[in-house]
């Protein structure tokens, strides 16, 4: 059955509630064999001609185009930004990206220069990539962040206090971010490498949503593995369980390591046969990436000249 | 009792490793009534593959030093020249005759180690001092041109493989080559030879299958910058060199005619896929005293 109608249902039954908050030690177990065989099902499956098309059209549309390096400067920003304004000039039918994202000190100008555009600006924050500071700074680093105008927030957890069982100390960081955002989307970055098991990745997709994260995210990008199709599929399928409970969505932002357009069209089916079209929309899924727009619009180009593209001819971002 | 023989597979050559083509076709050739083997039918996806394999490496190749390449070349000539008894049985398989078959694997071996003595001198003969009228020192200096796809010549298995990519590499260009339709086995047992040559992997890509059908997308590809054509087919020429417009590839057509002689040992074949590159450089006082650089 399909979720929204599910949950559609059972207020109207008044079995709607505010959610209690569950004891994490009790999230519930994942059975990896079973979802790495979900997985090998999507992932031999393929896309084609007009779907692909449109499945393109539409990853385009979900993706957080990304600079988070040390060496950033103002103009690789104003860089990025134009990119993501004016993805492919030869094709002007093309959709824009959901966000950019970059650094807190960032912030102002790529904000300056998407005005009048849809594109949110995302920020980075508590003490990224590591989260390795006191709350303190971490919510100093969140406001400067939300001050400098940044629409969406993404903020990791204390990894080393969840593997020390300290689940409320996670909990309540997270809650407390979710504060000094405002009215900003708070997106909870889980860094699943770090986390080892996928019950762990599970409890820890838990501990966010109930926290108040409106996106649980995989990975900062800074460690390998970053983003996989298992790990995604069980925060989708906490994602799933919090909306039976609750009726509330939460997003979904799978980063790093995605990089073709055949993977990203398998994410897309994942949520798809998870979630259900509702999350079928940049409000409720992004793709945290750099080199994945080119390569999206190499195959678009592809699908219009049916000529195999080169690198060549797109802007780098 | 009898022993069975065991047939060897050939596979494709993409990336420094053999896979089976991945639209898991095949297609028989024969001489005469005999079949040479179940040879991959590779699709534009082949192709796709090898290109992305090609250009990945072209950097390293390009920038490896060009005693290197040279001595590369020379590796590939010497695994041949042990090889040569598979060669000469493969080639007299394909419808030659045991004489035509040894002259045709040492005229190979030859060819190697022709252009592999080129690799280091072509640089110097092919640039130029360019007098200019400003105060610049003007220098025009070659560089590789990057991927090349290669349509074999049909007629031979494998002299017509050695002659178009030796001089290819030499430039420092990494390639995806169609081998022979009906003469594909020497092309896969070279694979082979190149793979124990310290190449590295990419930088000859080997397809097998119908030109009919990979033609088109070797020379539409857009991340291919030049195209050698080794045949006289019309059609062929015709469809390669209206593709070949979309990204201005440099297109090249050899007839092959002769190929035993000594007129395909030549540094212009060389000079086919290469850039010229010139430099404008200020030129600059150096000291009080007069002279200038």
């Amino acid at each position: 059955m399909d979720l929204v109608i599910f949950v559609e249902q059972q207020a109207f039954m008044g079995k709607s509630k505010a959610p209690q908050i569950p004891d994490f030690r009790l999230s519930p177990r994942i059975d990896q064999v079973g979802v790495g065989d979900r997985i090998s099902r999507i992932t031999t499956r393929s896309i084609k001609s007009s779907s692909k098309l449109q499945g393109l059209k539409m990853i385009l549309n979900m993706i957080d185009l990304t600079t988070l390096e040390g060496a950033d400067t103002q103009g690789k920003v104003s860089q990025l930004c134009n990119k993501a304004k004016f993805l492919h000039g030869s094709n002007p039918d093309l959709p824009t990206v959901a966000a950019v994202c970059v650094y807190p000190n960032f912030v102002s100008q790529a904000k300056k220069a998407l005005l009048g555009t849809n594109i949110n600006v995302a920020s980075v924050a508590t003490a990224f990539p590591a989260g390795q500071s006191s709350l303190d700074v971490k919510i100093s680093d969140t406001k400067l962040a939300v001050d400098n105008g940044a629409d969406e927030v993404d903020m990791v957890i204390s990894r080393g206090r969840f593997h020390q069982g300290e689940y409320n100390y996670v909990f309540d960081e997270i809650a407390a971010v979710k504060e000094a955002c405002g009215s900003a989307r708070l997106k909870v970055i889980l860094e699943t490498g770090e986390l080892g098991a996928l019950d762990k990745v599970r409890r820890a997709s838990d501990i966010a949503i109930y926290a108040g994260a409106d996106f649980i995210k995989t990975s900062t990008g800074k460690i390998s593995p970053a983003a996989t199709l298992p790990v995604t599929c069980v925060m989708l399928e906490a994602i799933r369980d919090y909306f039976y409970e609750s009726g509330t969505m939460i997003g979904m932002k799978p980063a790093g390591g995605i990089s073709n357009s055949k993977l990203a069209l398998q994410y897309l089916m994942l949520v798809k046969e998870t979630l259900g079209d509702a999350w079928l929309s940049n409000q409720w899924f992004r793709y945290g990436a750099s080199s994945l727009a080119n390569d999206v619009l190499m195959q678009i180009e592809k699908q219009r000249t049916g000529n195999y593209q080169s690198k060549d001819y797109f802007s780098k971002d | 009792m009898d022993r069975v023989e065991i047939t060897k597979t050939y596979k494709i050559y993409i990336g420094g490793a053999f896979p089976r083509t991945e639209s898991g076709r095949y297609y028989t050739p024969k001489r005469g009534e005999k079949a040479l083997g179940n040879i991959c039918l590779s699709s534009r996806k082949d192709v796709r593959n090898a290109v992305v394999a090609a250009r990945g490496v072209h950097n390293k190749w390009a920038g490896k030093s060009a005693a290197n390449r040279s001595q590369i070349l020379y590796r590939i000539a010497e695994m041949l020249e042990g090889r040569k008894q598979q060669f000469i049985e493969e080639l007299i398989l394909q419808g030659s005759t045991k004489s035509q078959a040894v002259k045709e694997v040492i005229a190979s071996v030859d060819r190697l180690i022709y252009y592999a003595g080129w690799c280091d001198k072509f640089a110097q003969v092919f640039s130029s001092v360019n007098p200019v009228a400003s105060a610049h020192f003007n220098f025009t200096a070659p560089e590789p041109m990057g991927v090349v796809s290669i349509v074999c010549k049909e007629e031979s298995g494998l002299l017509g493989i050695v002659s178009a990519i030796a001089p290819v590499l030499a430039g420092g260009n990494t390639c995806v080559l169609l081998a022979s339709e009906q003469r594909p086995l020497c092309a896969i047992t070279f694979a082979e030879v190149l793979n124990s040559s310290d190449v590295p992997g990419g930088v000859v890509n080997i397809l097998t299958g119908k030109r009919t059908e990979l033609i088109e997308h070797m020379a539409s590809h857009m991340d291919v910058n030049g195209f050698l054509y080794c045949g006289t087919d019309k059609k062929d020429i015709n469809t390669v060199q209206q593709l070949a417009v979309e990204n201005l590839k440099r297109v090249t057509i050899r007839a092959f005619e002769g190929l035993m002689n000594d007129d395909h040992n030549t540094p212009y074949y060389i000079d086919d896929f290469i850039e010229m590159k010139t430099t404008w450089h200020p030129i600059e006082k150096i000291g009080a005293t007069g002279s200038a650089y």
